[in-house]
């Protein structure tokens, strides 16, 4: 078993209940093959930054999941087959990126009235890049 | 008479000391450099949306390969552009 996430973006056109349905349907995919799911969050309609299928905006959904390897196959091959979905990622977690989840999942659970401010932000904003190429 | 104070400047000569660059991620003990946070990787993007070069941020081979990476997954995903202009 490996810890993998998976961004992907469906169409603007889809209404709230379709867009419900689709999310169903890829988490049923995830957990019939034996996929345990740990987070998922709905970041709503976004705007992309640029256009695709002639799209500006898109519904983007992201799961945290434990699964075998063989399940990203699967998952990726009903994410192509699907034409509600404009485009999609997944990627494994690697012990960094787990533990920065594990700390994303706390902060949301935590706060979820105070608007999210990432740690990492707030101390990069201390140092500044000098100089910019044109 | 005295020479050396005959010089003077109107404004104080800036005397350039030079900054050590450093690498904000070794610094600050940031592991992971996340690519669904778009707000944090435009630090190390031009405004054509171009990856700054490790001259000028000052960031490690291994995190700059990181970010490199990041904001490769992020534009992916549209979260930042491929090509742009006038990005901030």
């Amino acid at each position: 078993m490996n810890n993998y996430e998976t961004v992907f973006i469906l169409t603007p056109v889809l209404s709230d209940a379709q867009m419900k349905e689709a999310v169903d349907k890829f988490k049923n995919i995830l957990t019939e093959q034996g996929a345990e799911i740990v987070n998922e969050e709905n970041w709503g309609l976004r705007k992309l930054a640029y256009p695709i299928d002639k799209k500006t905006t898109g519904f983007y959904y992201f799961l945290e999941f434990k699964a075998d390897p063989s399940v990203i196959e699967k998952l990726e091959i009903n994410y192509r087959r699907d034409e509600r979905v404009i485009r999609f990622l997944t990627v494994k977690q690697d012990k960094f990126a787990l533990e920065y989840a594990e700390k994303r999942r706390n902060n949301k659970g935590s706060k979820k009235n105070e608007a999210p401010a990432p740690v990492k932000e707030k101390v990069a904003e201390k140092v500044e890049i000098e100089e910019k190429e044109d | 008479m005295a020479k050396q104070s005959e010089i003077r400047y109107l404004t104080p000569v800036s005397v350039d000391v030079k900054k050590k660059k450093y690498c904000r991620f070794k610094k600050n003990g940031i592991k992971y450099i996340d690519y669904k946070d778009p707000e944090f990787l435009k630090k190390f993007l031009n405004e054509q949306g171009k990856i700054l070069p490790r001259r000028i941020t000052g960031t490690s081979l291994k995190f700059q390969r990181r970010i490199a990476q990041a904001v490769k997954r992020a534009r992916h995903i549209a979260l930042l552009p491929y090509v742009t202009d006038l990005m901030k």
